[in-house]
């Protein structure tokens, strides 16, 4: 591909040449995106419903697969309206300030081993800053709404997100410790060889401990005190209508896959196939379910997705002293133990370490 | 809390189980009546839509007594009535308003001469307000158009009466 566009466009400088390709990337990555999140609002309305013995949306189209599109064409057509006492500004910019950094954050993720948009050195540090970004969104919609609901979700939001930004960053801390390298590319590669030396054996704890702080840190359930539709009726997003509620939606369904995504290249090899490290396979003719490719992130992706409306379909809301407790009581310390529990790792040289 | 528990707890072995559950529901058999195409099926005994009957020469049976209207606990039925020329009793206004009733069939019940009876149909709806009111003219013409289904329906269930 990137040969047939640069023979395109030979007599270009090689710099507007490079522009021009990651912008072609951009633009991939972003469509399919959209594309993931009209799926992903099927597929939850479809498991959900399959696990409430209901058959979920089966009128639009066939098995119903066109739902989310007619419900997309819905929300756009609605009229947005602004509350009167609500400032205008900080009002419509929230959404935008949530989409985008759930969009950004897919620049650093590598898909396979040559498809990554901007592969940099602090690529973990650069997802830990974009991931706590999201909130400021969350807070300023709560907070320009002007709705003693919208501020009290947005408070909710706020704090749930400092009580697990911090255990999340220390299971972030682990897997650095264990690949050496904050380097997304390169902790992929880390974890090359079979199902047994991916990080989810010798971190087991931290790779449970980020997922759970994955999940409330997109505010799905059981965490989603900050929607709490049944206190404070849909919490941030209540004044939203149209577009803008689309928006805050988009960026829900964009952080749930992105947390797949990084649960599946941090913990579960990425891109790294389920088989490979089985001499006997590379040699028979099976041998293409050995190489790695972008396939197996997805699969990865998709089973830690369908764990999010698994989920969602189980369990009731946390209270809100029992989050605050579960947060800090519970997974900090888990996260801390085995931080010291990686250093006697080192020290004996198993698991990761033990070819240093 | 002693270890035990804490083990107990740290296992997640609870989310565990309510997870199995939700799994085990994702695989069952759906029982959804997909409404419009499939219908279940409809006791003879069901209350629906009120009807009034005729007899076989074409006359109405309703002879004005008022007794259904008496009998109504929403006080949905009208009633006028006047003496005709060969000297009998019939309803000039019979109107039935159909927010009010409740389907509970006392009238069919307190009817003495079997007009007015509730047919088993359940699908009809109205647009605007006054169609609420359901007059003599169409409470007879739902009656000619379900009379076979009704009497049939009718028989099945008298055994229970």
């Amino acid at each position: 591909m990137k040969e047939f566009l640069s023979s395109l466009l030979s007599s270009l400088d090689p710099q507007w040449m490079s522009l021009i390709w990651s912008l072609f990337q951009i633009a991939i990555v972003t469509a399919c995106l959209i594309l993931t999140v009209i799926f992903l609002v099927f597929f939850e309305r479809k498991v959900i419903g399959y696990m409430h013995s209901r058959v979920g949306p089966n009128r639009v189209g066939p098995m119903g697969t066109l739902q989310s599109i007619a419900d997309t064409i819905k929300l756009l057509l609605k009229e947005v309206i602004i509350p009167a006492k609500a400032d205008k500004f900080f009002f419509l910019l929230s959404p935008i300030l949530l989409l985008v950094p759930a969009l950004a954050a897919w620049a650093v993720i590598p898909f396979s081993p040559e498809f990554i948009i901007a592969d940099i050195n602090a690529g973990l540090l650069y997802l830990l800053a974009l991931t706590s970004f999201g909130v400021y969104g969350v807070i300023l919609g709560g907070w320009a709404s002007n709705s003693k609901y919208a501020f009290l979700g947005s408070m909710r939001a706020a704090a749930q997100m400092v009580a697990y930004e911090i255990a999340m960053g220390f299971a972030l801390v682990g897997v650095l410790m264990a690949s050496g390298s904050l380097k997304l590319g390169e902790i992929v590669a880390a974890q090359s060889g079979g199902v047994l030396s991916w990080f989810w054996v010798p971190l087991f704890p931290l790779f449970i401990v980020y997922f759970i702080s994955g999940i409330a840190e997109t505010n799905r359930h059981p965490f989603d005190l900050a929607e709490g539709e049944a206190e404070i009726v849909a919490g941030f997003h209540v004044e939203y209508s149209g577009i803008g509620f689309a928006i805050f939606f988009l960026a829900e369904y964009i952080n749930m896959a992105l947390i797949s995504v990084l649960t599946s290249i941090l913990f579960l090899g990425g891109w790294e196939s389920f088989f490979a490290g089985l001499t006997f396979l590379e040699d028979s003719i099976l041998a293409f379910v050995v190489e790695p490719s972008i396939f197996w992130l997805l699969i990865k992706a998709l089973f830690f997705l369908f764990v999010f409306v698994w989920l969602r379909a189980s369990f009731p809301r946390y209270r809100y002293d029992q989050l605050m407790s579960l947060g800090w009581k519970v997974l900090i310390p888990i996260t801390i133990v085995w931080i010291g529990v990686e250093c006697v790792m080192y020290v004996m040289q198993v698991g990761p370490w033990s070819v240093a | 809390m002693n270890m035990l528990q804490l083990l107990k707890k740290l296992s997640l072995i609870d989310f565990i189980k309510g997870f199995i559950v939700t799994l085990k529901a994702f695989f069952r058999r759906k029982v959804t009546v997909q409404y419009p195409e499939v219908k279940t099926p409809l006791s003879p005994r069901f209350r629906g839509k009120l009807a009034l009957m005729r007899y076989d020469n074409g006359e109405e049976r309703c002879i004005a007594c008022k007794l259904c209207s008496a009998v109504c606990p929403a006080q949905a039925i009208t009633i006028e009535s006047e003496e005709r020329a060969d000297g009998s009793r019939r309803t000039v206004k019979f109107e039935i308003d159909a927010f009010k009733c409740i389907y509970c069939g006392f009238c069919e019940e307190a009817c003495p001469v079997d007009s007015i009876v509730e047919t088993n149909i359940f699908e009809y709806h109205m647009t605007e307000n006054h169609q609420r009111i359901q007059t003599k003219e169409m409470l007879l013409a739902t009656g000619d158009q379900h009379k076979d289904q009704t009497i049939k329906n009718k028989k099945k269930d008298s055994r229970y009466r």
